[in-house]
């Protein structure tokens, strides 16, 4: 096993009088896949919130390869590889695939006023590396076709695609998705779970996920943290989590 | 039936008790009273038929709404044609044939018609500054005005203490506009959607009445007359030049004539014009640009990316502000006298309207929608008193028939390289 690369102990986040978490702890290593289940209104979302920036934690510490990173900025974290999806999918509707791809490599580009205005050589090299690593990833996740299609106007499944597309543009140290599923069929689950495979063993992509789908999650999790109510509830293996009594009590209620 | 008929009655009874006290009825003076005479026969009927025909609009409401629904739709344009329109290619061709008649006809035109040519090209120049804020970043400012005014009056400061002339001041106009626009991105910077335009609204009027009470130094409401106008490498266009200085005529050994110096102005507009369009065009490429559009289209997500939201604002801000710190400079040479009335907020409306007609992140529909705002009103000079009217209903009609302006901007298209 390698070192845990994003580690978060004793995390809270207080919004007056609501303890919407409370203690939660998970540990990431390098090239795992890491999930975190619970009932709706478990305080999920709510633990990525804070684990990206977009909420400052109330208590608790949170470290990136032993670098301590709470109460950063979104965009500060993000640039130090933490970077997420959302629940519903938010992309940059009216650009085109390519577009959402080009502007999450923004801090890989050459950014220069003038090399810009002039289109010097440097800047053209590097609006053609970042083209050619965007249609690297359209291949990826199976979109080229749709490269110069407004995101608004693809279906579901590609946005879904698209946006953790856009996320591997910023070159991240760990990905995190949030309810990458939800919404999809069958099929498109399928597709999405060999997409996270992919991610993993060809990318050596560290990914940490919320999801519903038991199904998705018992095949590709190396590792399962379960949330209720905002507390920590389980921690464990797939098949650990599967066979824990508390856990089937929560989801399934008492018998 | 009955329910139609009464409020058919009630409408043609409230169309008479508005409009026959407000056109039937005029005051006039008889000696040194006050009277009120009844207007001519005319007017009454035209009252009484309006009346008349708002009952049986009312009255047949259901008839009259189903014939219009059973009418087959037809768009402003076809689809087709909007496309054609709006592509980049033809953009393009469009634009450049644009330029070369921009450039050769004022030789040929009448001194009123470059006059106006010139006003047409400050307003493209601010209509694409705005463009940047308004369009592509998203930010509705409906305090533009303002950088406007600090540019003018930075120009016409300089020249009237220091002496300075315009060559060395237009990018000083630009850097103080940018500076303001920088400082006053900063309070802003949390601020979204409606409560942005109520704030950027009061800064346009605050830098307004800033430069109005300042007598000491702008001459308040009076202004500063007298501001020198723009020379061709020190040759003053004017009859007579001042001490040290050569004239154009004399240098050229031609004799004076007046329009050279307004199709000189209408040449350094035209400069202007197009150095504000070319770099805008590369800057929408570039990734600052794109990044404008990201935080147009989602901040949260932007933020999650890595992008900085600060920056991205501010910089659309200081780079828009600067756009008005050159027009406003450059109008300041033009008029020759500024005043804080020149900057009221009607300005914003109208360069915000040109940004809205044109189509939202378009170059050349902002273009367009300078020519149609600035020309229209010259060309209608009779119904002055209407303009404001002809205004709101252009805006009325554009929303119903075609929302997303004359020419809106079209995605670019990406050559990918495994593409045939």
């Amino acid at each position: 096993m390698s070192r845990p690369l994003l580690q978060a102990s004793g995390l809270c986040m207080r919004f007056g009088g609501l303890l919407a978490v409370n203690g939660v702890g998970l540990t990431v290593h390098e090239k795992q896949v890491v999930s975190m289940i619970g009932p709706n209104g478990a305080g999920k979302t709510t633990v990525f919130n804070c684990l990206t920036g977009f909420y400052k934690p109330s208590s608790g510490t949170i470290l990136l390869d032993g670098e301590p990173i709470q109460g950063l900025a979104g965009h500060e974290i993000a640039r130090k590889g933490v970077v997420r999806t959302f629940q519903n999918v938010r992309l940059f509707k009216e650009m085109t695939a390519v577009e959402n791809l080009l502007v999450a490599q923004h801090r890989h580009l050459n950014t220069n006023f003038l090399s810009g205005l002039f289109k010097t050589p440097a800047y053209r090299k590097s609006e053609r590396e970042a083209m050619e690593y965007a249609e690297h990833w359209l291949e990826a996740v199976d979109l080229k076709e749709f490269a110069n299609r407004p995101a608004g106007t693809l279906a579901y499944g590609q946005q879904r695609r698209l946006e953790i597309a856009r996320c591997m543009m910023t070159r991240p140290r760990i990905l995190m998705l949030d309810e990458p599923a939800a919404g999809l069929n069958p099929k498109e689950t399928e597709d999405l779970k060999a997409l996270i495979g992919v991610l993993r063993n060809e990318h050596n992509a560290t990914v940490l996920l919320i999801e519903h789908d038991m199904k998705l999650v018992m095949s590709i999790s190396d590792h399962i943290v379960v949330i209720n109510q905002g507390t920590p509830l389980a921690d464990g293996t797939p098949e650990q989590i599967r066979d824990n009594p508390e856990v089937i009590k929560a989801y399934l209620g008492e018998a | 039936m009955t329910r139609n008929l009464k409020s058919a009655l009630f409408s043609a009874v409230l169309v008479l008790a508005v409009a026959y006290p407000i056109l039937g009825l005029k005051l006039d003076i008889v000696g040194i009273n006050l009277v009120v005479v009844g207007a001519s026969t005319t007017t009454v009927l035209v009252i009484f038929a309006a009346a008349f025909l708002m009952f049986l609009r009312v009255l047949f409401n259901e008839q009259i709404s189903a014939m219009w629904r059973s009418r087959p739709q037809k768009p402003l344009m076809s689809d087709k044609t909007s496309n054609f329109l709006t592509l980049p290619s033809t953009q393009r061709w469009f634009l450049g044939a644009l330029v070369i008649a921009a450039l050769v006809w004022p030789f040929f035109g009448s001194r009123g018609a470059v006059d106006i040519a010139t006003l047409i090209l400050i307003y493209v120049m601010l209509g694409l500054g705005l463009n940047i804020v308004v369009g592509l970043a998203g930010l509705l400012d409906l305090g533009y005005v303002g950088f406007y005014a600090v540019g003018a009056y930075t120009y016409a400061l300089l020249q009237h203490y220091f002496g300075f002339g315009f060559w060395i001041c237009l990018p000083l106009a630009g850097l103080a506009s940018a500076t303001f626009g920088f400082l006053l991105g900063f309070p802003v910077l949390r601020l979204r959607g409606d409560y942005l335009a109520i704030v950027t609204l009061g800064f346009g009027e605050i830098i307004r009445l800033f430069l109005r009470n300042l007598t000491d130094i702008t001459g308040g409401p009076n202004g500063i007359s007298n501001i020198e106008k723009p020379t061709l490498f020190g040759l003053s266009f004017e009859r007579k030049a001042a001490e040290g200085m050569q004239t154009f005529h004399e240098y050229f050994g031609l004799p004076y004539n007046s329009i050279n110096k307004v199709i000189f102005l209408y040449l350094i507009a035209l400069l202007l014009a197009l150095l504000a369009l070319f770099v805008i065009n590369r800057l929408l490429r570039m990734p600052i640009g794109r990044a404008w559009e990201a935080l147009r289209e989602d901040e949260i997500a932007c933020r999650a990316l890595g992008l900085n939201p600060t920056i991205i604002k501010l910089s659309a801000f200081t780079l828009g502000a600067a756009f008005a710190g050159f027009a406003g400079s450059f109008f300041a040479a033009r008029q020759g006298l500024i005043t804080p009335e020149s900057f009221t907020f009607l300005e914003s409306a109208i360069i915000l309207a040109i940004v809205v007609l044109g189509g939202m992140g378009s170059q050349l529909g902002v273009i367009l929608a300078a020519v149609v705002m600035i020309l229209l009103p010259e060309l209608l000079r009779e119904f002055s008193e209407y303009r404001m009217l002809g205004f709101g209903a252009l805006m009325v009609l554009m929303m119903i028939w075609r929302p997303q302006g004359f020419l809106p901007m079209q995605r670019p298209v990406m050559k990918l390289k495994g593409e045939r």
